[in-house]
């Protein structure tokens, strides 16, 4: 099983290597859209330090979207995924694998350069560990979601679009603990509570979404 | 049994008088509306699928063995 | 085999379209009269409320078009169900029925509790737990009109549409708690719309309109079933012969 899923994981790592610049560009979209808020509402140290759990989360949204739409559709085109869905092994294994590939070139790499972006926003040590540690426990459960959008707009003309209306809705909950638990911290609540929430959607998100992708996945194919 | 004194305190609502009637009448909008617009698409959807059908008649006639 | 009642028969649209037609205008009328019973007790008969003055007579359209916002999405989502399982044609075409009232519910929702808002708290809009929860409900209802309306093959539209409502409808408590949750850390306003000390004339009055709404939502989603068999299922006998007297009637 574990088998299965190292080996798609592997091979997705390799060919999105291979496109660097599709990574590079999503994160350098993430740290211009950061840079623009406060372009847009002022230096102020203090309105800073509160847009910024908010601003770096929304940005992150829309990074990992970035990337979705390709999630299934250069395999869609070659043939792979038809091969990859008559194979025995389960789709959804398969799913799981790229998936968390999906999360190591877009979450990942999100979470590692959130601190710089956050320094940006005046935030101090303690909420600049709590930004990054909830965008590494956040962004996988973004990955899964998104992987259920992506299969279901696949091959669909202005799929990018689509995918955002039927994704960014059930995103909502992963933006609210995300945010909460910076925010919380910055408020000197305490974010372990938002922190644990976001791991049982993580887990919720990647125990579940492969399969329900999986199953879309079948329904584009036929 | 009813519970104003004046239609022009029914009209006024008591000062909420904008608040009542955009919420109802948007409301009333929309309800005559939908079934309008419902109404309109199956009368412009049967008229389409008939003209399919008589121009599919009329290839098959003129080709009877297809 | 013949005199089993057979459920599946109903599910066929030979049998569902006439079926339809002839419930469409017992539904129609049901939604009139609770529509005039409820307007008439809640607007006419009804006393003012002592807290919210007149204001609070929005609630009579406000509270129904919630509910069938929510409900018409659990419909859906049951529909979508049988449709995956037992792959049946009717459970897409009442899903594609239903999603265009269903939206329209969840407009009005959000329209009724923004002109309510305004008098009452000054605003026209408030980040209220439900309300927010009401527009990420419109959001999914578009998400899935959108789905369904780029998707060409009717049966993969159909299949796809389900699975997102499945998708959404496993998603909307988390999407509740979590807009709740936001909604008490940052000490929003919470708003209790419906007092429970309400006047017994008013809870008849809003219970006949939601009953009005309900019996509305069904009607128009039968007219729209049929147009959309008719379209579906032209190359079929029983839709030609259909068409032959609707060409007649025009």
């Amino acid at each position: 099983m574990f088998k299965i899923i190292l080996a798609v994981i592997g091979r997705d790592l390799k060919l999105a290597l291979r496109r660097q610049a599709d990574i590079v560009s999503a994160l350098f979209f993430f740290v211009i859209v950061v840079s623009l808020f406060p372009l847009g509402v002022g230096p102020e140290p203090d309105l800073l330090r509160q847009l910024a759990p908010g601003v770096l989360w929304v940005a992150a949204l829309l990074a990992t979207m970035l990337s979705l739409p390709r999630l299934f559709a250069d395999d869609f085109r070659d043939g792979t995924l038809e091969q990859l869905a008559l194979a025995p092994h389960p789709l959804g294994l398969v799913v799981t694998g790229k998936v968390i590939a999906h999360w190591l070139v877009s979450g990942l790499p999100l979470a590692l350069i959130a601190p710089v972006l956050g320094i940006q926003f005046d935030l101090s040590a303690e909420a600049l560990a709590v930004l990054t540690l909830a965008i590494l426990l956040g962004t996988p459960a973004l990955s899964g979601i998104g992987a259920i959008g992506a299969a279901l707009t696949l091959g669909l003309r202005g799929g990018g679009v689509l995918l955002s209306l039927l994704v960014l809705p059930l995103y909502i909950p992963v933006l609210i603990f995300g945010a909460g638990a910076v925010d919380a911290t910055v408020s000197g609540l305490g974010g372990e509570g938002h922190l644990s929430l976001l791991i049982a959607l993580t887990f919720a998100a990647l125990g579940f979404a492969p399969w329900a992708s999986a199953a879309a996945l079948k329904i584009a194919l036929e | 049994m009813i519970y104003w004194n004046s239609v022009g305190d029914f009209v006024a609502m008591g000062g909420y008088g904008l608040y009542v009637w955009g919420s109802f009448g948007v409301t009333a909008l929309v309800m005559l509306l939908e079934p309008i617009l419902v109404a309109r698409r199956r009368k412009t959807t049967i008229a389409l699928l008939k003209r399919q059908l008589r121009a599919e008649a009329r290839t098959a006639e003129r080709s009877p063995k297809a | 085999m013949k005199d089993r009642f057979n459920l599946y028969r109903f599910a066929s649209p030979a049998v569902f379209y006439p079926l339809a037609g002839r419930m469409m205008p017992w539904f129609a009328a049901a939604a009139v009269i609770f529509g005039l019973a409820g307007l008439w007790l809640g607007m006419l008969v009804a006393p003012t409320d002592f807290q919210q003055g007149e204001g609070y007579r929005i609630i009579f359209i406000h509270v129904p078009a919630s509910w069938m916002s929510m409900f018409i999405y659990l419909v859906m989502a049951f529909w979508a169900a049988i449709g995956l399982a037992f792959n049946t044609r009717l459970s897409g075409m009442m899903t594609a029925a239903l999603a265009p009232t269903g939206a329209l519910m969840a407009f009005l929702s959000l329209w009724t509790g923004a002109f309510w808002g305004k008098p009452m708290w000054g605003t026209w809009w408030v980040w209220d737990a439900r309300l927010t929860s009401e527009l990420i409900l419109l959001f999914l209802y578009i998400g899935f009109l959108a789905l369904t309306a780029a998707i060409d093959d009717v049966r993969r539209a159909d299949k796809a549409g389900a699975l997102l409502l499945l998708v959404g409808v496993v998603n909307v408590p988390i999407i509740y708690f979590s807009v709740k949750w936001w909604n008490t850390l940052h000490q929003g306003s919470s708003v209790n719309f419906a007092k429970s000390s309400m006047a017994e004339t008013m809870l008849w009055g809003m219970l006949l309109m939601a009953l009005c709404f309900w019996m509305y939502a069904i009607a128009v989603a039968l007219a729209r079933v049929r147009v959309i068999m008719l379209e579906r299922e032209r190359h079929t006998d029983w839709a030609r012969a259909e068409l032959a007297r609707a060409g007649a009637e025009a």
